[in-house]
């Protein structure tokens, strides 16, 4: 039993949790993850590590619950308990010092983004962080970010915050203006937003880091659910990722294998399913 | 009749017992176990055609040395306690090895009897005397006959496996504090993801690990040993350890199209469906229930995705193999049940592509007809491609079950682990690693392997750890 030490909802159904889990504090480095079960029946559910305390001994989960299996997650209040914690998962983040880094992050791909973009200014970088939403409530860690970075900048799609449209708009006039270029971009969103970052910064060569959610049954290698193509050669994205190259990575067949179960899963499941991949990869 | 009583030439008149099983039309439409267990008379009298010779050739082919001749001696006698006792003495794991180990190339290959017409069934009165000790005593009191001292040292053991809970019950019973570490969220690795339902009932694999924590040993789920946690940590902690983290890094055939929907490795497909329970409908993790199956491989792992594949409503379900029935390395009985249950055979076929719909689901498998060849190193005739042979089977489910590789999450964290080419780890005859100390066993030295000989590294490593704490 892995107790739960908070759990406070930071927007619409997006929680932060913090969990007792002190060999995951104590080994986790950034862009790694952790597979979650709320209780004996539930699935097993990938999270990005959002943040850890080694000498709490905890783990900051940041989770919008969608699904059935994060519902339940999420809905573990303290001093209650999540059955299972594994990890940390996955490879970490690969930051260097490169000067202008911009962490674009799409819904709760901005859960992911923060422990990326937190190292790369840990590590000297400027860091402009681009994220948006739908609408402003659905856009989150605002202010946390601001706290590292050089820049928040933010894009809805309704205007209700910040540039009205995608994110992509936002980082067109990064790229578009030399003294704002970056020179290495990190993106997490959904399977559409990484693809398209992807294409806009391919023509500048700028150096694309994406971090990938794709379905994930153990975790550790064994099962090879997670395969995605990158650069034309099979990768499991939880023991070679998540994170890869995004000019390398074949998103199509990415966005087309995390819906398989969309027709296999029961009625309600169903209902949800369209939603679940649109936003799938911000559970990470 | 007393079994001293009989004669040899009595005993040899006696047939071998038939396994009661679940009727084929009627398991394939559950997940119930295949096999039904033999009645206690059967049993008996089965265990009165062992000719108690005087070689005892049966122990030599068992990787743990059971007492064979011993147990069945006293099984022929309606001694069950007695038979028990021997049987949990040597064996750490009997429900499930009577299950699941290949008796016919084993103990029951050099059994004396089946020089001339069958074998002793060994592996079924091995199950018989396990389930009856399971059923009618005090199990854990039988398993720990001899209360073990405690010695003061600590030994961890990775994976809880059938390699580590053998050498964690073998270590306790020495009187040693031992902590299994486990990397899913549930004990018994291949035992619980790999083994379906329908031939180890998880109910035994609870059984057997309840067993142990009588005995005194401590697991820990959730501990990814690589990642969570360090060998060199786990050294600073305890003064030993034994590595039997398996082999978790599923093989694919590197052909187009291996990426649609619904082509799974086996290891993923039998993840979801026995440890997630993927095949209960109030199940929360799915697995694709095809209507047409088509699994390459001809190993148990095959059989046992083929016959998933059927129970989950797959007609036809197909096993596709490159070479031929005689050279498959699935138990007999593994593919006798399989014919059975009306899986279809499908030898000297090698797949060329796999084809998907619009939607990226697969939809069909291409595929080329093989002729046997010369034969390679392993002497086995080498399989050929026939010019134009080319066929399309149609497929909505295609499981690959052509093997596993060395996982490299513990290795990949530990480099002063000397490695072989394949990544498996390096042991010597004393099963220690290239770190004093810390000893390895099963999948993760063998590369894929059985359940038995996994138990059987368990239980040498155990001794030479033991050996080991003595002189530290």
């Amino acid at each position: 039993m892995f107790e739960v030490i908070s759990n406070e909802v930071l927007t619409d159904n997006v929680h932060r949790m913090v969990i007792k889990a002190p060999r995951i504090a104590k080994s986790r480095q950034a862009g790694q993850f952790v597979i979650v079960r709320s209780d004996a029946d539930a699935e097993r559910i990938p999270l990005t590590i959002a943040d850890a305390d080694v000498a709490a001994g905890t783990v900051t989960l940041i989770i919008q619950a969608l699904g059935d299996g994060t519902r339940r997650i999420v809905g573990i209040e303290p001093p209650d308990g999540l059955k299972d914690v594994a990890g940390p998962l996955g490879l970490p983040t690969h930051i260097e010092k490169w000067g202008k880094v911009a962490c674009v992050g799409g819904g709760v791909g901005t859960a992911v983004l923060y422990p990326l973009a937190a190292a790369a200014a840990e590590a000297g970088n400027e860091v402009t962080a681009v994220i948006g939403g739908r609408t402003e409530p659905l856009v989150i860690l605002r202010n946390e970010l601001a706290e590292f970075c050089d820049d928040v900048l933010v894009a809805t799609e309704d205007g209700s915050l910040g540039t009205k449209g995608f994110v992509t708009a936002v980082l067109q006039e990064l790229l578009d203006d030399e003294a704002k270029r970056p020179a290495a971009v990190f993106a997490v969103g959904p399977v559409g937003m990484m693809k398209a970052v992807a294409e806009q910064t391919r023509p500048y060569g700028i150096k694309t880091l994406v971090s990938l959610n794709p379905i994930m049954v153990d975790g550790t290698g064994m099962c090879g659910g997670c395969r995605v193509t990158v650069g034309g050669e099979a990768k499991f994205a939880c023991v070679d990722g998540p994170e890869f190259d995004g000019h390398l990575v074949d998103f199509d067949e990415l966005a087309s294998r995390q819906a398989t179960y969309e027709k296999h899963e029961k009625h309600e499941a169903c209902r949800l399913a369209q939603q679940l991949n649109e936003m799938k990869r911000g559970q990470k | 009749m007393s079994s001293n009583d009989l004669t040899p030439k009595q005993r040899l008149a006696i047939e071998r017992a038939k396994m009661t099983e679940q009727a084929p039309e009627r398991r394939v439409t559950n997940f119930e176990e295949v096999n039904q267990g033999l009645p206690e008379a059967v049993a008996v009298k089965e265990a009165q055609r062992c000719l108690d010779c005087k070689n005892k050739p049966c122990i030599e082919g068992c990787p743990v040395g059971v007492r064979i001749p011993e147990f069945i001696t006293a099984l022929a006698e309606d001694d069950l306690p007695k038979a028990a006792e021997i049987l949990l003495t040597d064996n750490a794991l009997p429900c499930t090895t009577g299950r699941v180990c290949p008796q016919e190339v084993q103990c029951e290959a050099l059994c004396i009897r089946g020089k001339k017409g069958e074998p002793v069934a060994i592996g079924w009165l091995e199950r018989f005397v396990a389930d009856w000790a399971a059923q009618h005593a005090d199990t854990p009191k039988l398993f720990g006959n001899k209360p073990a001292k405690k010695t003061g040292k600590t030994v961890c053991v990775v994976g809880s496996g059938p390699g580590g809970l053998t050498a964690a019950g073998e270590l306790a019973r020495m009187g040693h504090d031992v902590t299994i570490f486990e990397a899913l969220h549930a004990t018994g690795g291949v035992l619980r993801y790999g083994i379906p339902e329908f031939r180890l009932p998880k109910a035994i694999v609870d059984r057997e690990v309840a067993n142990l924590e009588s005995l005194g040993v401590k697991i820990e789920c959730n501990v990814i040993v690589g990642k969570t946690i360090t060998v060199e940590e786990i050294m600073e902690e305890f003064d030993a350890c034994f590595v039997a983290n398996g082999a978790g890094l599923p093989m694919f055939m590197n052909i187009p199209g291996e990426n649609f929907r619904g082509v799974y490795s086996a290891n993923e497909y039998l993840t979801r469906v026995n440890l997630m329970g993927a095949y209960r409908d109030d199940a929360r993790t799915p697995v694709v229930r095809g209507k047409k199956a088509v699994i390459f491989g001809g190993g148990n792992t095959a059989m046992d995705s083929v016959r998933t594949a059927m129970r989950l409503g797959a007609d036809p379900a197909i096993i596709a193999y490159r070479r031929s029935r005689a050279e498959m390395p699935a138990r007999i009985e593994e593919i006798q049940h399989a014919e059975e249950e009306g899986i279809q055979f499908d030898f000297l076929v090698a797949p060329l592509e796999i084809l998907g719909d619009e939607d990226g689901s697969v939809r069909a498998v291409k595929m080329q007809r093989m002729e046997l060849g010369e034969p390679d190193a392993s002497g086995r005739r080498r399989p050929v491609p026939i010019e134009g042979s080319e066929f399309e089977l149609e497929a909505d489910v295609i499981i690959v079950a052509i093997g596993v590789l060395a996982n490299p999450i513990l290795t990949n964290a530990c480099p002063a682990l000397d490695l072989n080419k394949w990544g498996n780890i390096i042991v010597d005859e004393n099963t220690m690693t290239s770190i004093s100390g810390v000893f390895a066993g099963g999948d993760i030295v063998r590369g894929g392997a059985t359940v038995i000989l996994a138990m059987g590294d368990g239980k040498h490593a155990a001794n030479q750890i033991d050996v080991f704490l003595k002189n530290i």
